[in-house]
């Protein structure tokens, strides 16, 4: 085992090329520089090609180019820059190419500050660009999740086809941590439908026209049927006595940190409190939610934004339990005492276990 | 068979162009383009070029939003329809990532001129090594003629309905003259359709533009004036003179770069590494296991749990404190997390760090309340002395604590670091002093893995040698103070 400390920024990059990607290309945004700083310095190396664009959205359709041509390919940016990449992100869902896009997050709306919040929920999960498509998004809380779920990200997205965010706050990509990278590189092959400027892939077409309404409905309907796949098979989340805990925590991100100090002091104290984290917000890990809803008396959602992700969990829910919510914003981050306080208030309003015998979660 | 040879193919459809165009839904024997369209003439030089330059295998063609945004119902190459006005940008990629494909942008001037005015620019001025066909008809055509950056002063559009006037619109501009300031195109010519004089030179012109590429010369570019009769309400024929007498006089014809001549072809890429040795480009690789066997991390002597925070001013080194802790803790087998603070906490130039260290995986990473705070400067041991833990320490850079800051219930070492640093040999190594102190406090980490941290972080000689005298002597100066006294 060969661990490194590393800054979460610096192990993206890594774990990106370890895992064959060979484009990389971007534009300078606080906190998500060191991503392209460090892929300047080693994507050449490595044998890819290293580009700062001249905008985001120059970006996001140069990697729609590198990825026609069949290569792995990536950028990172934050809020702002992710914003004016969304147009490029709609057509290549639109086109069916895969990459991998970083989003460090930073608070917001408009310039806001580069400190950490998790305002891109909704143009992220959401799917900011137009149309009817879906991102996969995937949530590191670590450093060695940075590498991990980025290598999963380039795997998920030539699987689906289809383009994959790693979503952190600003956080987790300047935080530095003990990290431990695979001892072999891969290097995926050309696929068949790329247009590599080659006699085999001479009759391939890249495009995300289709003039007929007949023929477009069909294409959407093709896109939704991947997600419904997506849904049923990536659904990621982890779970933290979950199946002994009568409040569940629920955050993602330096948040799901901060809730996991606070579930074991409560714990330690007698408290059955448990962490639900999750690590992909589409496919947003629902069934978990149902499954801690049988015990769990009440959901805490704490997170940096405004009730974005509560609005997922609510739906998860769908009424069996209540949850509740407690969040920080603009670049604050929710205190290990807070949390703690609000897990202090709900724990008094539960009723004692024996007065919930022959109560059963109707979920 | 015997009458065939008696006579000579002269003109031909060009291998590049399908034989039917089977992605369009109908009419699959003719083109989408109105009759007196430009695009039909500049698509069969296009296609005959590439044809004549035997490199259809290699032909990337990336087609546009506007009216040739189906060239690939036509050109049997590979095909990428891009958003609109970034064909130069998705070109640019497929080039970089495929380096032996021709790659084709083919544009017209609301997508090049208007909206894809800043990809255009910079794939010019990076020289790209690809070949733009720019078809210039004054207008906004596809989405039924709207003014267009193009468009002639006075030209009525459906959005100037009067006119274009200079004073609202601007002028027509001059996207060759514009690139032409540029030093790294190659080869910069605007042509027309007006009569055949023209379409013959123009042909020769895109030829000429897409084998730069082959030859790896650079980025070239060739502007074409184009009639579009629908639009301008003319007749196939009104329109092609239009383009000769009217549009040239503001859009003139010729030469604006050409250094073919001159042009060395780009270098090519170096060839990747094999992928055995990229582990150890990206300083992954785990060490040789001779020399990992020589260096076994040694234990703490004592379970250690330990939670800093590490403030001051930028400069001073805090954050290379907080690393050199983490760094130590990890040599010594410990789980360990290092946190800078950043935007809010970071006004007013101060700087702080949050470092654990653990025996079990860290859950949070933020320092609430430390067991050891390092205050580099006053403010920061005004603004975080309330945080740290009863029983636990204050390692100040100062004289003394100030009477007024809050600091009950806590161990002070108080001492003035920079000074003694400053008479060690740098101010700078401050923070190497407080680090020591911290060591102290810390107990149990092992010399061996403090000085695996310090060889890892610091190259300078001398830094080394300073730092670690610095560091002995802030042991030094703990014990002085505390003697027999560990946390």
């Amino acid at each position: 085992m060969h661990r490194q400390l590393m800054k979460g920024n610096e192990a993206i990059i890594r774990s990106a090329i370890l895992a064959g990607c060979r484009a990389f290309y971007g534009y300078p945004i606080t906190p998500a520089s060191e991503i392209a700083e460090a892929a300047a310095i080693y994507m050449p190396e490595a044998g890819g090609v290293f580009l700062q664009a001249e905008s985001e959205v120059a970006a996001i359709n140069m990697i729609y180019g590198a990825a026609a041509a069949g290569e792995r390919a990536m950028t990172a940016s934050s809020g702002p820059g992710i914003s004016l990449m969304q147009e490029g992100v709609s057509y290549m869902a639109g086109a069916e190419l895969p990459c991998v896009i970083v989003d460090i997050t930073r608070a917001g709306p408009g310039l806001g500050n580069i400190a950490s919040e998790q305002g891109d929920y909704h143009q992220v999960v959401k799917g900011g660009g137009h149309g009817n498509y879906r991102t996969l998004v995937l949530a590191p809380h670590s450093v060695q999740e940075m590498a991990d779920l980025t290598a999963l990200a380039f795997e998920l997205a030539d699987r689906y086809r289809n383009p994959v965010v790693v979503m952190a706050d600003g956080f987790i990509g300047q935080m530095m941590e003990p990290v431990e990278f695979p001892t072999t590189a891969t290097s995926p092959r050309i696929p068949k439908w790329a247009v590599a400027g080659t006699e085999e892939s001479r009759g391939n077409l890249i495009s995300s026209i289709h003039l007929e309404p007949d023929k477009q409905e069909a294409h959407e309907r093709q896109l939704e049927a991947k997600y419904t796949i997506a849904q049923r098979r990536e659904a990621r989340a982890e779970e933290w006595w979950t199946d002994t805990a009568d409040i569940v925590l629920v955050g993602y991100g330096i948040a799901a940190r901060i809730l996991k100090a606070v579930a074991a002091e409560a714990r330690a104290e007698g408290l059955r409190v448990g962490v639900l984290r999750p690590i992909t917000l589409f496919p947003f890990p629902a069934e978990h939610f149902r499954r801690a809803a049988a015990h769990a008396q009440v959901f805490l959602v704490v997170e940096m934004s405004n009730g974005q992700l509560l609005e997922d969990v609510r739906l998860a829910l769908n009424g069996a339990r209540p949850a509740e919510f407690l969040n920080r914003m603009g670049g604050n981050v929710p205190s290990h005492a807070e949390v703690l306080e609000s897990v202090h208030s709900l724990a008094q309003q539960i009723p004692p276990a024996e007065e919930r015998q022959g109560l059963v979660a109707h979920v | 068979m015997s009458e065939e040879t008696e006579y000579e193919i002269a003109l031909s459809r060009p291998k590049a162009f399908y034989s039917a165009f089977e992605r369009k839904e109908e009419l699959q024997h003719q083109t989408h383009y109105c009759p007196g369209c430009g695009h039909g003439i500049v698509h069969k030089m296009l296609a005959q070029a590439i044809d004549s330059l035997e490199i259809q295998n290699r032909t990337v063609l990336i087609s546009p939003v506007g009216c040739s945004v189906f060239a690939y119902y036509y050109f049997d190459v590979g095909n990428i329809q891009a958003a609109h006005g970034r064909a130069s940008a998705v070109a640019t990629a497929v080039k970089r990532t495929r380096p032996d494909s021709i790659v084709i942008s083919y544009q017209g001037d609301g997508d090049l001129a208007a909206i894809g005015s800043a990809e255009i620019l910079h794939a010019a001025n990076r020289g790209e090594n690809i070949t733009v066909i720019f078809v210039n008809n004054t207008i906004y055509s596809m989405t039924g003629g709207q003014v267009a950056p193009t468009t002639l002063l006075g030209q009525v559009s459906t959005t100037t309905p009067k006119g274009r006037q200079a004073g609202n619109e601007g002028y027509p501009l001059h996207v060759s003259e514009l690139l032409a300031t540029l030093q790294a195109p190659v080869y910069i010519e605007r042509v027309g359709l007006g009569d055949n004089r023209q379409i013959a030179q123009a042909a020769r012109a895109v030829r000429r533009a897409v084998e730069n590429q082959a030859r790896g010369l650079g980025f070239s570019f060739v502007e074409i004036l184009s009639p579009c009769p629908t639009i301008w309400k003319m007749s196939p024929v009104e329109a092609q003179h239009w383009v000769r007498d009217v549009m040239e006089k503001t859009f003139p014809l010729g030469v604006l770069r050409d250094l073919i001549a001159q042009a060395e072809p780009r270098p090519v890429p170096r060839p990747a590494p094999s992928l055995d040795e990229i582990p150890r480009i990206l300083g992954v690789a785990p060490p040789a296991p001779a020399a990992s066997a020589e260096r076994s991390s040694p234990k703490p002597a004592s379970p250690l749990d330990l939670q800093v925070r590490v403030a001051g001013f930028g400069g001073q080194g805090v954050l290379l404190l907080g690393e050199m802790l983490a760094e130590a803790g990890l040599d010594a087998g410990l789980e360990v997390s290092w946190l800078p603070s950043y935007g809010p906490e970071m006004r007013s130039g101060t700087s702080n760090c949050h470092v654990r260290l653990a025996q079990e995986p860290v859950d949070s990473p933020l320092v609430a309340h430390p067991d050891v705070l390092v205050a580099m400067n006053e403010p920061s041991l005004i603004k975080f002395a309330a945080t740290v833990r009863r029983g636990g320490w204050i390692v100040y850079n100062g004289e003394a604590v100030p009477a007024e800051c809050p600091a009950e219930g806590v161990h002070i070492l108080a001492r003035p670091f920079t000074h003694i640093a400053d008479e060690l040999g740098d101010a700078r190594a401050a923070n190497m002093l407080m680090l020591g102190a911290l060591l102290e406090i810390a107990g149990s980490l092992p010399q061996a893995s403090v000085d695996a941290a310090l060889m890892r972080l610091v190259k300078s000689p001398r830094w080394l040698e300073l730092d670690e005298r610095a560091m002995t002597r802030g042991r030094e100066l703990f014990q002085e103070a505390f003697e027999g006294v560990r946390r």
